[in-house]
């Protein structure tokens, strides 16, 4: 078996077959950031070539900070991404928890019925969110996009994060009810530690969407104060005349943030901290 | 200090009913065992017991009170895990000190009892440890030590020692009993394990598919079974049921132990060839097909050298013998 899966010819296979993904993946990505970098000129002549010292040019970083307002789109989109994703991960652990622990009248229809927004876009609903957000003043305001994401991203992770917390050692929890810990410590001071892998995970699968999504940002929030980084890149997309510098740069901008919070959070997918608690 | 008294506890998950009317008594400072098969309820009854779980009916009395509405922690109680269930992110001396901080103690009468506990289970060199960098060894021994730092009228263990090597097992078999000796506390423990019931109990109770089947100190379980269930439980291996009528008896069942058997190449009550034979050194099974009583085992004290395919005449002691009825009670 060992030898098997060690062989040379395999481990080559297996690392081209990753390598080409990679590339495929990472092309437009690399392109974009690529072309941010270079004029006008530069990108149309020759798209596929890295900037050289004749089509460098910071035209498209300039353009993107000195128009519109940039940094504020910047702080709308970090401000909304970062409240949803606490909120998910907050209510959602805890509705996990309640399914996963107590046993109650209802319990398997409770989950049921929170695991049904996975099959049914929230998009479909648009026009009742709207008019909700109108009857309640929330138009405009990043509130209405933070309830709207946070209801967005709530059953992936309730589905997710229930079927690991089922896995923590229910010894655990009653050596905590006899050690005198309650509820709310237990969940926070011995469950929530230990499913902090599966958090991770939910809250790079719920960041995502919510901070590339186009879609609310422009029917809930399209003023100059709540606009999204997203929606701000708008800006440079004429009806006639594209102004490509900038929205490369742009683009290239909004990975940064995205970026970083996926350091973050992997980080903590790989941390072991489980072992020793039981066996 | 430390007694404990059920009365007629039942419950049921759902439809199933998981215990079916557990009337106990036990005294203070006394040792109880609870054996019983796989799923039949003796965690469940010890969860009952420490107010992890509530019962359908019947009632728990601690000292003498009623302790059905009073939460785990103030029942003054401590258990044991099978899994050791330490705190991950605590140290050794921390995992030991939570449950008395929760319960609001002072820090000094804390550091006491933590200190007494550790040099009681030899834990002091890991104070400082968390519990990824212990032995299974060492973690099981924290968790007795959280458990003793608390002073509980009673204890309760399930399944402390499953998880330990056979070694190990019988090192710390010994730390019960000599806990169990210096601290003169009520200890419930719960097993599969025939030996650690019959070392370390003063009174074992015999669970079945949530009843209890007997109580009794390990001899009198041994030596007077009330009933076939009890008799194929306790001892190993295993007690021979042979068939009534093929003996020609009236009862239903009769019953023999192994070791009260005797073998002989000449003569003896039921003719046999032996099957298969265990030497374990100190004593020796056989595996005897008889042509009146069909398979049985015997056990031999010391070597005993026989071929499988050898003939042998077994004979058992009719003084130890028992009988049984219809319903798997013992005839007297
Ligand atoms: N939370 C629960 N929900 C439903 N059934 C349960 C639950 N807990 C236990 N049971 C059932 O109750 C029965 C008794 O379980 P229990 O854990 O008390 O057995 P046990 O005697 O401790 O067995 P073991 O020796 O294997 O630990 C089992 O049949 C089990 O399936
Ligand atoms: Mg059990």
């Amino acid at each position: 078996m060992s030898t098997a899966t060690r062989s040379l010819p395999r481990a080559i296979g297996a690392h081209a077959i990753l390598l080409t993904y990679t590339a495929i993946a990472l092309f437009p990505v690399v392109l974009v950031v690529m072309n941010s970098f270079k004029s006008r000129a530069g990108i149309f002549g020759a798209p596929l070539t890295p900037p050289t010292p004749k089509t460098f040019d910071l035209i498209g970083y300039t353009t993107v900070f000195g128009q519109g307002d940039f940094i504020h789109y910047f702080q709308n989109s970090l401000v909304v991404t970062v409240a949803s994703l606490f909120f998910v991960l907050l209510f959602g652990a805890m509705a996990a928890f309640a399914l996963s622990e107590y046993r109650f009248r209802g319990n398997t229809m409770m989950g049921l019925y929170l695991a049904l927004g996975i099959m049914i876009p929230i998009r479909l609903g648009t026009v009742a969110i709207l008019q909700l957000m109108v009857a309640t003043g929330l138009v405009n305001s990043l509130t209405a996009l933070i309830l709207v994401y946070t209801a967005q991203g709530l059953p992936l992770a309730i589905f997710i994060l229930s079927e690991f917390m089922k896995q923590v050692s229910s010894d655990l929890k009653n050596a905590g009810r006899i050690d005198g810990l309650s509820e709310y410590t237990i969940f926070f001071r011995l469950v929530l530690p230990l499913v902090r892998p599966s958090m991770a995970t939910v809250a790079v699968f719920t960041m995502i969407p919510i901070w590339n999504d186009l879609w609310f940002p422009l029917i809930l929030a399209p003023s100059e104060e709540t606009k999204t980084v997203t929606l701000g890149a708008q800006l440079f997309l004429g009806q006639f005349v594209t102004n490509w510098n900038a929205i490369l740069a742009a683009l290239s901008l909004a990975i940064l943030p995205v970026l970083i919070l996926y350091v973050i959070f992997s980080r903590q997918l790989i941390r072991g901290i489980t072992s020793g608690a039981v066996k | 200090m430390g007694s404990l008294k059920i009365e007629n506890v039942k419950k049921a998950f759902g439809p199933i009913e998981v215990l079916k009317g557990i009337d106990l008594e036990v005294t203070d400072g006394e040792f109880v065992v609870f054996v019983g098969p796989s799923g039949c309820g003796k965690s469940t009854l010890l969860r009952v017991i420490a107010g992890l779980e509530d019962s359908t009916s019947g009632r728990v009395l601690i000292d003498g009170t009623d302790v059905s509405v009073t939460p785990p922690a103030k029942r003054g109680i401590a258990m044991v895990f099978q899994t050791y269930a330490l705190y991950p992110h605590l140290t050794v001396k921390n995992n030991m000190a939570l449950g008395l901080k929760q319960a609001g103690t002072p820090a000094a009468e804390i550091e006491r009892r933590i200190k007494i506990a550790s040099a009681m289970l030899s834990l002091e060199p890991y104070l400082e440890r968390r519990p990824a960098e212990l032995s299974g060894g060492q973690r099981q021994r924290v968790a007795i030590g959280r458990a003793v730092v608390r002073e509980p009228k009673l204890f309760l263990f399930d399944e402390p020692l499953s998880n330990l090597d056979a070694a190990l097992r019988v090192n710390t078999r010994l730390e019960i009993a000599q806990l169990h000796r210096r601290l003169k506390a009520t200890m419930i423990y719960v097993t599969h394990d025939q030996v650690e019931a019959m070392t370390l109990a003063d009174k074992i109770v015999v669970l079945n598919s949530g009843r209890i089947e007997q109580i009794g100190s390990p001899m009198e379980l041994y030596n007077s079974p009330a009933n076939e269930f009890v008799a194929g439980f306790i001892g190993s291996p295993k007690m021979n049921f042979i068939d009534g009528a093929r003996l020609g008896e009236t009862a239903k069942t009769i019953g023999v132990r192994p070791e009260h058997v005797t073998v002989d190449a000449t003569s003896g009550a039921w003719k046999g060839t032996v099957v298969h034979a265990e030497h374990l050194g100190a004593d020796t099974n056989l595996y005897l097909d008889c042509e009146k009583a069909g398979l049985i085992t015997v056990r031999i004290f010391g070597v005993y050298n026989a071929e499988p395919g050898a003939t042998l005449y077994a004979t058992p002691d009719a003084a130890k013998t028992y009988r049984f009825g219809a319903d798997g009670k013992v005839l007297r």
